[in-house]
């Protein structure tokens, strides 16, 4: 951010920036309290998921449509950027996405027979080569998974926008006011996801405590993992691995996506909201985009700056790329509610026997009323 | 009249001069009182009542407070977790306090006839409570993880014997997060047991002892009556302690925070995600008002009942 905010105080003389931190932890009160004091940045980044909150409490000016008209957004950016579309304006633009893809471990997989030059395709040969990379001891226990696995982790993502919809369901219903995952497609989809647990046993609950620590000890031969654990990954010394897509199902790709989103405040008006409205539009152009990608790594919002030959046909990036096109961001009333729900959904059938098809339902219930005590708020 | 008064002035006595001795060092005490007492006002007291009044209305940390009256409270009657975690939080006290205390008597007990290296075993026994809890608590992760790297699963498993499932139960979990716990205070009850076992006069040994009194009878009608202070005292700090446990929970089951399916769950959590995750301020004031009064009725209820008559 801070190459970013030189680059653009050297294009327009006479506009200062300044940038200041938040702790994540802080975030919230910060601004809100910043806001009431008068004294709010005229820039914000937030999660996507937080819009909402930031647009009812009154602290974001929707994006002036002259510098940023809607159909040129819809025809730039990645489809998922169209859930900052409220009331029929732009409430933000996010300047990096991410996306999810499935990492190998490229030893484990030469290990089990299997050629890390031809990852799974489809989930078929995902469970296959999953159960070439498990091991267990004399006694059964597991000590290396085939899939590092866990609705804590990325797999609530993967189950709910991917595999659902793999399966021929929708997570939610198209208005985001009803939870549709426990018609049939849902069902099968829940029961196939655990069935990685309890009926082809290629995974355990917390293995190694999560996924990507069992990942980076080589003691998981893959995980669903999004692009921001490229870094630590690569940090990670003996640790052979590769990326691929998330397989398909049916012929069905999918992906999820998300994002933080830089939002005007409606704090600043006249030459100052003008110069934030400026500084905005340079954050988000392909430039300021591939900066971003260089330094941290978080891949560009406008399509034509990600698909770039360099960008495609990265080993490593190519992968994650490509599921930004069919990447959906889901609509959160509070993300880690619905998280800790599936979280619930999971513990239910592994550590009190109870039917897949039964958990599920209680989780649909718990998060419609959760959606009722949003919608109330 | 305005040459008088001038006189008056004149004349007058320095502030306080016409004050005793001892109503000027109430007055000093109060000056010095007053610094403490403001800032807890400002600190502590002022934020309590906002708090009670936050219990009222329905906040996302953003924008207006939106005044709802005492609608949280009745979805805390109807709210499944919240019960659940009541219930946790009442396990924790239940069961820590009394195993605690006890398990800390029989240490000070023993501990104080020890002679050899005693400086050294009650520093042992100490050095845990000087240990920051969230460190204590992940390394008692690991000790309970399955294997391959959990260290009383690899060796039960070495055995040839079935694992246990420590944190990864709805059953187990909550006791084991508690013998962490335990552990962590065990130090500081031992040395107040010890403090306490040491204020007893030698005397009333001797005496006993003269009478040929046998060591159980010793302990029932001699040590463990005279203990009684020091027993109030850490009943009623544990208990509170055990109440608002927080530290072994959050650290130990952070990826699935107080779970599995809400069985650690104590309420200081629920608060904390509340607030925090949820951003429901109001109604995780709420629920700070009820662990509010359940500290406050254990509070009395423990000075009641066993303060001396």
């Amino acid at each position: 951010m801070d190459e970013l905010i030189r680059g653009f105080q050297a294009a327009n003389p006479g506009v200062r920036v300044k940038h200041v931190h938040f702790p994540y932890a802080d975030y919230r009160s910060k601004i809100s309290t910043a806001m009431a004091a008068g004294q709010a940045p005229d820039i914000v980044q937030l999660y996507y998921g937080w819009l909402g909150d930031f647009q009812r409490a009154n602290i974001l000016a929707p994006l002036p449509a002259a510098m940023f008209p809607a159909a040129r957004i819809e025809s730039e950016f990645f489809p998922m950027v169209q859930a900052m579309k409220r009331e029929g304006q732009y409430w933000g633009l996010p300047t990096a996405v991410r996306s999810l893809c499935v990492f190998y471990n490229s030893r484990l997989m030469r290990a089990a027979g299997l050629d890390p030059a031809r990852p799974p395709a489809t989930l078929d040969e995902m469970v296959e080569a999953a159960k070439a990379m498990t091991r267990r001891d004399g006694s059964g226990n597991i000590t290396q998974v085939g899939i590092g696995a866990g609705m804590d982790g990325q797999d609530q993502h993967w189950w709910r926008e991917v595999l659902v919809r793999q399966f021929g369901g929708t997570p939610y219903s198209a208005d985001g006011t009803q939870v549709t995952y426990t018609q049939p497609e849902g069902q099968a989809a829940f029961a196939w996801y655990m069935g990685l647990y309890t009926d082809h046993r290629v995974t355990a609950r917390q293995f190694m405590d999560e996924p990507q620590a069992a990942f980076r000890a080589q003691r998981a031969g893959m995980i669903v993992d999004g692009n921001f654990r490229i870094g630590a990954l690569e940090r990670t010394r003996g640790l052979e691995w590769v990326v691929a897509p998330l397989p398909a199902h049916r012929n069905v790709r999918s992906n999820y996506g998300s994002y933080w989103v830089n939002g005007l405040t409606r704090q600043s008006s006249g030459a100052k909201a003008e110069a934030a409205a400026r500084f905005m539009a340079f954050i988000t152009t392909p430039e300021a985009m591939q900066v971003w990608l260089r330094v941290t790594g978080e891949l560009p919002a406008r399509s034509a700056a990600a698909n770039t030959p360099e960008n495609t046909n990265s080993p490593v990036y190519g992968p994650f790329v490509a599921g930004l096109r069919e990447a959906v961001a889901t609509d959160f009333v509070d993300e880690s509610a619905q998280r800790q729900i599936m979280i619930d959904a999971q513990n239910r059938v592994l550590l009190e026997r109870q039917p897949p098809e039964q958990s599920l339902r209680v989780a649909a219930e718990a998060e419609q009323r959760l959606f009722g005590q949003h919608r109330r708020a | 009249m305005t040459a008088m008064h001038e006189a008056d002035r004149a004349t007058a006595p320095p502030p306080l001069s016409g004050l005793t001795v001892e109503q000027k060092r109430v007055a000093w005490a109060w000056a010095f009182l007053a610094v403490p007492i403001l800032f807890y006002v400002v600190i502590r007291f002022w934020p309590t009542l906002d708090a009670f009044w936050l219990s009222l209305h329905a906040w996302n940390l953003l924008g207006e407070r939106r005044f709802i009256g005492f609608e949280n409270f009745a979805r805390l009657m109807e709210d499944r977790v919240f019960w659940q975690v009541f219930r946790n939080t009442f396990l924790y006290l239940i069961i820590g306090t009394p195993v605690s205390i006890v398990l800390s008597f029989l240490v000070a007990y023993h501990l104080d006839r020890v002679r050899f290296m005693h400086g050294f075993i009650r520093a042992l026994y100490f050095l845990p409570f000087l240990t920051t809890a969230a460190a204590m608590a992940w390394v008692w992760r690991w000790f309970y993880q399955p294997v391959p790297i959990g260290v009383i699963n690899n060796l039960i498993a070495d055995l040839g014997l079935p694992q246990i499932a420590f944190l990864q139960s709805t059953t187990n979990a909550l006791p084991a997060i508690l013998a962490t716990a335990i552990w962590h205070g065990l130090g500081f009850q031992v040395v107040i047991f010890l403090a306490g076992l040491r204020a007893i006069p030698e005397t009333y040994y001797e005496a006993a002892r003269v009478d040929g009194v046998g060591n159980g009878t010793i302990l029932t009608r001699i040590t463990l009556p005279l203990l009684k202070p020091t027993v109030v005292f850490l009943v009623v700090f544990s208990s509170i302690a055990f109440l608002r446990i927080f530290d072994q929970v959050f650290n130990m089951t952070t990826n699935d925070p107080g779970g599995p399916l809400n069985s650690t769950k104590p309420l200081v959590l629920l608060i904390y995600e509340t607030a925090f995750r949820s951003y429901e301020l109001g109604y995780a004031a709420a629920q700070t008002v009820v662990l509010f009064l359940v500290l406050l009725v254990i509070s009395l209820l423990q000075l009641r009942l066993l303060r001396d008559r």
